[in-house]
């Protein structure tokens, strides 16, 4: 278990797990090797739950067994979102993958996977 | 007075029947306005240029025909620019079909623009040419390049239109340059205006993928309900002089327009929203803001511009050796087991029928595929149901066709010689086109527009013909 899955754990208490996709919608878009992710949360109330748990270190971990090399989150307060930017983790990408999904489009599911801890789920 | 952009296709295969309500709405809206066709790709240029190769007629979109036809008169008759990036590696042979297209409703004289300047491959090794940092690849030899084409700015696009053009054919533009171009032509905005250029850039960016932004692309059962996906209707972005835009569609189409759909594209294939780097502008997403001003009616605010990179991005397409794919299924009970048995033979088969450089990967579809690595880390590790219905891909790739067809040639073999119950194999193979990506000097980028001269056209192809019989 990492460090951050560990503290994820120690903030269940009193909290409930659900998916990211409960929380959240997310569309993927890609360049070359690497890949976005645009995250918004369905209610802005849940916008400070997504900056907390959908952090760097989660994400390249999610990532970590496609090859992704580093990941930087631009926060969008303005749209309750983020774009979440993947480095190496096309596995050569659109002309160059052997994968189905060469251009990673799918991805944008795989991110909404990740656990949550929250209070409440407003929808 | 408000210019509306319509969309009429977003991808090179989007729907062909997409631009016929916006054109309609358009026309009853009588306000100025423009239909944007956005149709290259990475891929889809590669591909164009292998076609060009082969055929020197072809090489333009292949569904061009089929895209303008329900549409052109009106859009002549009625006064919309049709701008597209449709030309490919040919614009040339584009525009012969436009002017075709138009001279069988006795528009033969349309106007059309062609754009020159995206094509550097003759020119690619004089170039100093920086690496684009989200890659990291050698250029390929000479033998290996297929082509080079330059990334565009709207300034070609909007020296077409100025030019008297009625319909506007590129290769290689950025597909936001498309909706830019006339907005500069309509409002005389300046090339340093940067908060209106990154708003026009943004109405691009926003409808450039046609239906992603009204629905398309967006539905999730039980979370986003999409009404009437089967007739979403393409955008229209409603843009004032001072870069306001508004996002809505067609009246009586499928599909939505919602703070939601617009955020989803909004951020599409972006990095950094503070630094979005265009050919005319780097635009600032930071305060960007999205309003819902009534049903179908988003407005989008908050845009900011900042001097355009003084580089721009070229996309270097070279071969890239076969590639092969062969797939086989498993059901019912046991399923799973027999779909990794038959993974197993197969790996191992390979290890003395394929040379060690061929390279492979084994999928197995309703497991573990497309979020998998290429080795398989999912699919060892996700549970899954012992029956089910499964289905093995394997794909490879090799410099060599022979090996690819041998590869999965071993696939087709588990028909008698694999698991129990394996059935419905596919095989295909194709050559693979790779790409790169490279930053060259905006200085040495000369980009401009011309007029289509059919007579011109068809004495240069004669002429090609002339000299390829010549050699033969």
């Amino acid at each position: 278990m990492s460090p951050t899955e560990t503290n994820m754990a120690a903030s269940t208490a009193g909290g409930r797990e659900v998916a990211l996709h409960r929380l959240a919608h997310a569309r993927a878009g890609d360049k070359g090797d690497r890949l976005n992710l645009a995250l918004f949360a369905y209610d802005p109330h849940h916008y400070a739950t997504l900056v907390e748990q959908v952090t760097e270190e989660r994400v390249l971990a999610l990532f970590a067994h496609r090859g992704a090399s580093r990941v930087r989150r631009y926060l969008m307060p303005g749209l309750a979102g983020m774009n979440l930017v993947i480095d190496d983790v096309l596995q050569g990408g659109v002309n160059g993958a052997l994968n189905l999904d060469g251009h990673g489009k799918t991805l944008s599911f795989l991110l909404l996977g990740m656990s949550m801890v929250v209070e409440d789920v407003l929808r | 007075m408000t210019f509306l952009l319509g969309s009429g296709a977003g991808f090179s295969g989007d729907r062909t029947d997409a631009a016929i309500p916006v054109v309609a709405e358009l026309i009853r809206r009588g306000q100025p306005a423009a239909l944007l066709f956005e149709t290259l790709g990475e891929r889809t240029l590669a591909a164009a240029h292998r076609a060009m190769r082969d055929d020197p007629a072809a090489g333009y979109e292949p569904l061009l025909g089929e895209l303008l036809a329900p549409v052109l008169d009106d859009c002549l008759r009625h006064g919309i620019a049709i701008l597209g990036n449709f030309g490919a590696a040919n614009p040339d042979g584009a525009c012969r079909v436009v002017a075709e297209l138009a001279a069988t409703t006795g528009r033969g004289g349309a106007s059309i623009g062609r754009v020159h300047g995206d094509d550097i491959r003759a020119r690619l090794g004089e170039l100093e040419l920086q690496r684009w940092e989200a890659e990291n690849r050698e250029l390929p030899g000479e033998e290996a390049l297929i082509s080079a084409n330059v990334y565009l700015g709207a300034a070609p696009l909007v020296e077409a239109l100025e030019l008297g053009a009625e319909v506007v054919v590129s290769g290689r533009v950025a597909d936001p340059a498309l909706f830019l171009a006339p907005l500069v032509h309509h409002f005389g905005w300046a090339w340093n205006d940067w908060d209106r250029l990154a708003a026009g850039m943004m109405a691009g960016h926003l409808g450039e993928c046609g239906a992603q932004v009204t629905g398309g692309y967006f539905a999730d059962p039980g979370c986003k309900e999409v009404p009437d996906l089967a007739r979403v209707g393409y955008p229209i972005i409603e843009v004032e002089e001072d870069g306001r835009l508004v996002v809505t569609k067609p009246a009586g189409t499928g599909g939505m327009v919602t703070a939601r759909t617009v955020k989803e594209q909004l951020l599409y294939e972006v990095h950094d929203p503070a630094n979005y780097l265009t050919p005319d502008v780097v635009v600032d997403l930071s305060s960007v803001r999205v309003e819902e001003l009534g049903p179908d009616r988003v407005a989008v605010t908050g845009i900011r511009g900042k001097p355009a990179p003084q580089r721009l991005k070229t996309t270097v397409c070279y071969e890239g050796g076969w590639q092969g794919e062969a797939e086989i299924s498993y059901a019912g009970p046991n399923a799973l087991a027999r779909a990794r048995l038959a993974a197993e033979v197969l790996r191992e088969r390979l290890t003395f029928r394929a040379p060690v450089e061929l390279r492979s990967r084994l999928d197995i579809v309703g497991h573990a595929s497309v979020f998998d690595s290429d080795v398989g880390d999912l699919q060892r590790t996700l549970p899954a149901s012992a029956g089910g219905d499964y289905r093995l891909r394997l794909a490879v790739e090799h410099s060599e066709r022979r090996w690819v067809e041998r590869a999965t040639q071993e696939l087709l073999a588990l028909y008698c010689a694999g698991p129990a119950g394996g059935g419905g194999v596919r095989r295909q193979f194709q050559r693979r086109v790779c790409t790169a990506s490279y930053l060259v000097k905006r200085s040495d980028v000369e980009a401009f527009a011309t007029l289509f001269d059919a007579t011109l056209f068809e004495t240069k192809m004669a002429n090609e013909r002339r000299d390829a019989d010549v050699a033969h």
